[in-house]
């Protein structure tokens, strides 16, 4: 045994000065974390606290020692909401300051811009925000949930506890609601909903006039069916929307509308009496009941100096991404990033709904899904949850394209879209392996 | 020939030669140094450099339109981005199957919204020429559509301004929405080669830096050579007294609308060598803040030389990436101070600076047309 | 006089108490064990702890089923004892002792466990409440009982609604309650005549019973439903385009009061004024600030906020014409890009100084709500205000400038400067005082919109293109054509809403601007004269 150790130390101090002076040298420095997330623009509002929170998540960590004897080093750039400036500035933080991990982006925009940058450098990318699936990346993280972990279960929970049998899916037009809500329209399909009981509208962005669409939705919701609406509405469209229904006299007994995209950072910036009894679905809310949570709360407080601050889904997924893959590297025993990216699968940390995620083969994570109501103090009362974790699924089983396709990033697969069906691994896949050898 | 007089001229030399030796030193930095060499250009560096030429080439499109014609164009990034969707239009055929979905034909976004077939637009993209010809064409029909409505009917003035405005707003509201085909809010992306080479590569990357420093140098031409034709005369001055050069005979509209066409081309190019090198292109172009941004790098530069719109916007671009890394709270302060203080203290920008001190060292030799761009304005 | 009644009604529910057990328990239930019996009930059972309490006639019961129904009944850990939490912000929570209603002070959250409840019970929960309101002295709590109660009754209250309906002494709650029980008739038991009742009523929840009747099986059921669903429409029809006509007027007030005060810096002076929508920003975020200072009133602080917010945004309207526009005098397109650059600074400025998220305005109680015309048709309170706040702003003006001296000199200083300075008027003096007015008129939209979206640093930019669309298609300097341009564009756009959709919708209008300048390219009231040369 001790031989055996000897041997394999013999070889790693070879292996080091067969490499040369600079790798030494790198190893001295402190650990570099690359923090991808708007400071400025319009989503600076959500982004802002991602930031945060991970110079928090360094902070602690420095404080309990740092990592492999190292220091962590927060780099913090500005993508100002430009989805272009995201490439670039995802280029500036692996090519330039040779950071060896990211912790970043927001909308799927940012992500499909920065996607190419990361797989060409290798870098390493923890996406913190639930969105649309239909994406395994060799070298991104998802640690938001995919609609399996989200739109599916708060659907089911209308369903069957609440009995909706009428849908009005309301979405901005973008990338995510569409897929949420093709992939809800199959499903409700699939669970006999019939295709007039179910109503479909898109609105731009930051719409902020909704009082055609809500006349609407109470016209619809006058059929003789309990109604529910199933919202994908983003960030700043929210408050007109919510205004308009608390005015419009649409209360939640009468319509309830669950929410994926509105969080206790939206609330906060919401008068939230009018709506209490909406619902949102998400894998984690402040109001959780563990001392896990607890003491993020006091931490976050701490550190942010602001006795309201709120906490919210985001933050826990980075909380959890960076836990992960603070112990991915002890288990590796470096920052190297292929090491890292094996190392990762299968490690689990606890969450703060005080249970624990596992980072699954297809590079998502283990989550419980919880529906909350809206309370008058801007916070969710948990009224359901799943009773067990629900894995991530990278791709849908309810859209016809991908339907066959799994991800799986242990070797010796090693692929983010393979086909069940026809046994082989999807094209672009396959250039990556080509462009490894 | 209109196009090899400015080649005569000393200006236009020496901007040329600052942008060939700039375009050779870089490359020769690039690829004769190692790594590690603190002189080493990276392939990142490439890369932001070519996408500040591209904005150069923008910025020198504005200028001519404003400088010499007098039209604040404040939709000219609705010409970019059109000519930035005709290449991303063409980079997405090339995918070919290897997509993540495989599909031979259709890109990504449109198998993931379970579309059927190509939309009748998206026809002939998988064609190099057709679609290098689109990035000419499109963004010039917009232009000659639009300004032989506008012109014909003497829309001038801040009313052109605003409707400029409109065009490029009311554009981004459609591509943004996923039944226009062209990948609504996340446009188009994912590109992996262009002609054959692999955009992933610092060969290809180097290559189209210096495509485009050879785009902006023969835009730059052109309009040179537009400016000191007779032409140009005609359409400095419709910009001076609009109403006094059409009691002169001249067809004004004809003048201004052969003179936005060929901006909006320009803008269309620079828009088609942008894309590849940022690696997407999303309706966010199209957005009227964007616009307003290119007038502001040529007003800081200086209106009306052309050397002085592409100063503006390499400067500009370079400050915003500069502070967006140093420091990432401040950079708007930053940015908003530094238009402030250029519109008020500097009226003739940078170039306007440059060419006083000239003329203070040898008196009285400076270019005559100094003093009609303050008055333009008015 | 009330209390025979309620006791009335607690027997009549003790005895129509399904579940006999739990009835034979509640005879001699004390406070506590109906709380605790509240507490630890599974979901099945919460209906009938629920009204164990509202029949055991405590005299907090009521404030108990409300507290339930806001989330506001909590335990706590250690002792098991039922409080009432007077204030769940932040991480320590007021509470106070359910039974006494004695505060006990601050209590972590930690050591809370919250009683949950569900739509599902609150909605059970709105009925018992609806309930309990219909013996009210107040007609119009019991109008407004008896409203909630549409589409709640059940088997458990049926037969006390009916009975309250021949008790209950003004006309109009009593046709409201005969609607109630006409609903329940018509979807539980299949009622015939009930459908007659209903044919009358515009409320959603008649024709939502109507329109499950005309999926039975039985043809003359079907038919009766029909033929009432038919009338019900004819009256939808009339409903829905004055709903719309209200829509457009909305959008359309909102649209003048954001460009209002840019035709008066913008078509009056010359100014391209870009940090326009930061102005009503600023006024948004006084709008904030006043409630801040004094928490609790929103009313007061939001009537407060108009002058204070005109006078925010006066003043900073001030500080750009003295700091940047001044010096650019007869350079119009060049104010265009300082002002530009400003509104970039005060983004960031309240970006940082203040946050960079949204902040919470508070729609006062006599704003929220709508103003029932009947039960299709209701328009929205904060809506109305706002329409009547623009046409205030809009006239106050007008008066100014044709009536004082100050728009005397504006106008003067427009037309001709050179001469209005020959007749003594102080043009610099002028030119603050346009100014500021207009960016105070700014700070006014700004106090308007923080009832209608959100208030943070996005504001302006959402609204800074609309204001220059309209002030363009209306004319420039003219401020009738900003008033007539706001609402027709206004009333465009909710007219091809429901048809287009709302991005489309907004193209449409986009492409009609384009193409209306190029047919009038002054707008639709151009400047005559001079002055239009500009």
């Amino acid at each position: 045994m001790t031989t055996f150790k000897k041997q394999l130390a013999s070889v790693v101090m070879a292996a080091a000065m067969g490499a040369g002076a600079s790798v030494v040298y790198a190893e001295e420095g402190p650990i570099k974390v690359g923090v991808l997330h708007s400071l400025s623009g319009t989503m600076a509002i959500s982004e802002t606290a991602l930031k945060d929170t991970v110079e928090m998540l360094i902070e602690k960590q420095n404080a309990e020692g740092g990592l492999l004897g190292r220091e962590l080093e927060a780099v913090v750039v500005d993508p100002a909401s430009n989805w272009p400036l995201f490439a670039e500035k995802a280029r500036e933080l692996l090519a330039q300051e040779e950071v060896d991990v990211i912790f970043g982006n927001w909308t799927s925009v940012s992500r499909k811009s920065v996607l190419p940058v990361v797989e060409e450098l290798n870098g390493l990318l923890f996406y913190p925000v639930q969105y649309e699936g239909e994406e395994s990346s060799e070298n991104v993280f998802y640690t938001g949930a995919a609609p399996n972990q989200q739109a599916i279960p708060a659907v089911d929970y209308l369903m069957n506890e609440i009995g909706v049998e009428r849908w009005v899916l309301a979405g901005t037009d973008y990338v995510y609601p569409r897929t949420t809500n093709k992939i809800l329209e199959t499903y409700l399909m699939d669970q006999g909903v019939a295709k007039e009981d179910i109503m479909i509208n898109y609105t731009p962005f930051g719409h902020s006039d909704w009082q055609n669409i809500v006349s609407d939705i109470k016209d619809f919701g006058s059929a003789g069916k309990k109604t529910a609406v199933v919202s994908t509405i983003n960030g700043d469209a929210n408050v007109p929307f919510y205004r308009e229904l608390g005015n419009q006299g649409i209360s939640s007994t009468d319509i309830p509308v669950v929410a994926f995209s509105v969080g206790e950072q939206e609330l906060s910036g919401i008068d939230t009496g009018p709506l209490v009894g909406h619902l949102a679905a998400w894998n984690y809310f402040m109001s959780v009941d563990s001392d896990a949570n607890y003491d993020f709360i006091d931490e976050w407080i701490e550190y942010t100096g602001d006795e309201t601050a709120v906490t919210n889904d985001p933050m826990e997924a980075h909380y959890i991404g960076f836990n992960m893959w603070v112990k991915a590297v002890q288990k590796a025993e470096t920052t190297d990033v292929d090491a890292v990216k094996d190392a990762i699968i299968g490690v689990t940390v606890p969450n703060l709904t005080g249970g624990y995620a596992t980072m699954m083969p297809n590079h998502h994570i283990t989550k419980p899904v919880l529906i909350g109501e809206i309370q008058d103090n801007g916070q969710f009362a948990v009224v359901w949850e799943t009773p067990s974790t629900v894995a991530g699924d990278a791709w849908s089983d309810y859209l016809p394209g991908s339907r066959d396709l799994i991800a799986d990033w242990r070797a010796p697969m090693r692929c983010g879209n393979y086909n069940v069906k026809e046994g082989e691994c999807g094209a672009s896949a396959g250039e990556q392996a080509k462009a490894a050898e | 020939m209109w196009l090899t007089r400015p080649l005569q001229e000393r200006s236009t030399q020496l901007f040329l030669g600052i942008l060939f030796f700039a375009l050779i030193v870089v490359t020769v930095l690039h690829l004769a140094l190692p790594e590690g060499n603190p002189l080493h250009v990276s392939a990142y560096t490439v890369t932001l450099l070519g996408k500040y030429l591209c904005y150069a080439l923008l910025a020198v499109a504005v200028d001519l339109v404003w400088g010499y014609l007098g039209i604040l164009s404040l939709g000219h990034g609705a010409f970019f981005a059109l000519g930035g969707y005709a290449m991303g239009m063409y980079l997405m055929r090339q995918i070919g199957d290897r997509g993540t979905y495989g599909d031979p034909i259709l890109p990504d976004f449109m198998v993931f919204l379970n579309w059927q077939e190509l939309p009748w637009y998206w026809y002939g993209f998988d064609m190099a020429w057709f679609a290098f010809a689109m990035v000419l064409l499109a963004p010039g029909a917009l232009a000659l559509v639009f300004g032989w409505l506008a012109f014909r009917s003497r829309v001038t003035g801040v009313y052109l301004s605003i409707i400029t405005q409109a065009l490029t707003f009311a554009l981004m509201l459609a591509f943004f929405r996923n039944e226009m085909g062209f990948g609504g809010n996340n446009g188009l992306t994912d590109f992996r080669d262009i002609l054959g080479f692999n955009l992933r590569t610092d060969a290809t990357r180097l290559g189209l830096f210096i495509a485009t420093g050879i785009a902006l140098a023969i835009g730059y031409v052109v309009c040179r050579g537009i400016v000191t034709s007779k032409l140009g005369r005609v359409s400095v001055a419709c910009r001076d007294a609009e109403a006094r050069t059409r009691f002169l005979g001249y067809r004004v509209e004809r003048v201004q609308l052969f003179v936005f066409v060929v901006s909006a081309m320009l803008a269309g190019v620079a828009g088609a060598l942008y894309v590849p090198q940022v690696g997407i292109i999303n309706p966010s172009e199209f957005s009227p803040i964007f616009s307003i941004e290119i007038v502001v790098w040529v007003a800081l530069g200086g209106r009306a030389t052309l050397y002085g719109a592409v100063i503006g916007a390499i400067l500009v671009n370079y400050a915003k990436t500069v502070f967006t890394g140093v420091m990432p709270d401040a950079w708007l302060f930053a940015l908003g101070a530094l238009f402030v203080l250029v519109t008020v203290f500097l009226p003739q920008g940078i170039a306007g600076l440059l060419r006083k001190r000239r003329k203070s060292t040898d008196d009285g030799s400076g270019p005559s047309e100094s003093s009609s761009t303050s008055e333009a304005t008015a | 006089m009330s209390i025979p009644r309620w006791l009335t009604f607690f027997l009549m529910v003790l005895l129509m108490t399904t579940a006999g057990t739990v009835s034979a328990q509640q005879q001699d239930q004390t406070p506590e064990a109906l709380l605790e019996q509240l507490a630890d009930a599974s979901p099945r059972d919460t209906e009938a702890a629920i009204k164990a309490i509202a029949t055991s006639g405590h005299e907090r019961a009521r404030a108990w089923l409300e507290a339930y129904g806001n989330n506001r009944i909590s335990q706590v850990e250690a002792t098991g004892r039922i409080v009432i939490v007077l204030n769940n912000r932040g991480r320590d929570w007021e509470v106070a002792d359910a039974l006494t209603g004695e505060n006990l002070g601050e209590m972590s959250r930690r050591d809370l466990d919250r009683i949950a409840i569900n739509n599902a019970v609150r909605r059970q929960l709105a009925g018992v409440l609806a309930m309990l309101d219909l013996f009210a002295k107040d007609v119009a709590v019991r109008e407004a009982a008896a409203l909630d109660l549409l589409g709640k009754v059940d088997d458990a209250i049926v037969e006390e609604v009916t009975a309250r309906i021949e008790e209950e002494p003004d006309a109009g709650v009593r046709n409201r309650l005969e609607e109630a029980l006409a609903i329940y008739q018509v979807e539980e038991q299949g009622s015939l005549d009930a459908i007659e009742v209903l044919s009358g009523s515009l409320h959603p929840r008649a024709r939502a019973a109507l329109n499950s009747a005309v999926a039975s099986e039985d043809p003359a059921r079907k038919a009766a439903a029909e033929q009432a669903l038919a009338s019900i429409q004819q009256k939808l029809r009339l409903n829905n385009a004055a709903e719309t006509l209200y829509f457009g007027l909305s959008l359309g007030s909102v649209l003048v009061l954001a460009a209002i005060g840019l035709a008066i810096t913008f078509g009056v002076m010359g100014v391209i004024n870009m940090a326009h929508g930061e102005l009503i920003m600023l006024g948004a975020y006084t709008t904030w600030g006043m409630q801040q200072l004094l928490p609790g009133q929103p009313g007061l602080a939001l009537i407060l906020s108009i002058p204070a917010g005109f006078l925010v945004a006066a003043l900073a309207g001030i500080a750009i014409e003295r700091s940047v526009i001044q010096f650019l005098k007869g350079r119009p397109l060049e104010t265009l890009l300082a002002t530009f650059g400003v509104s970039l600074i005060l983004q960031q400025l309240v970006r940082t100084v203040i946050s960079p998220l949204n902040r919470t305005v508070v729609t006062p109680e006599w704003m929220s709500g709508s103003l029932v015309i009947n039960d299709a048709l209701s328009l929205t309170l904060n809506r109305m205000y706002v329409i009547g706040f623009a046409l205030l702003v809009f006239t106050a003006l007008m008066l100014i400038m044709r009536r004082t001296r100050l728009g005397l000199e504006v106008r003067a200083v427009t037309q001709n400067r050179a001469m209005a300075r020959s007749m003594g008027i102080k043009a610099t003096r002028v030119d603050i005082m346009t100014f500021a007015l207009g960016s105070g008129v700014a700070g006014l939209a700004g106090v308007a919109l923080s009832q209608l979206t959100n208030v943070g640093p996005n504001l302006g930019q959402n609204y800074i293109i609309d204001s220059f669309m309209v002030v363009v298609f209306g004319g420039v300097g003219n401020l009738w054509g900003t008033l007539v341009a706001g609402l027709t564009l206004g009333t465009i756009n909710q007219l091809l809403e429901p048809w287009a959709g709302a991005v489309l919708a907004k193209i449409i209008v986009l492409v009609f601007i384009i193409l209306f300048i190029q047919k009038r390219p002054k707008g639709l009231f151009p400047q005559k004269g001079r002055a239009a040369e500009g």
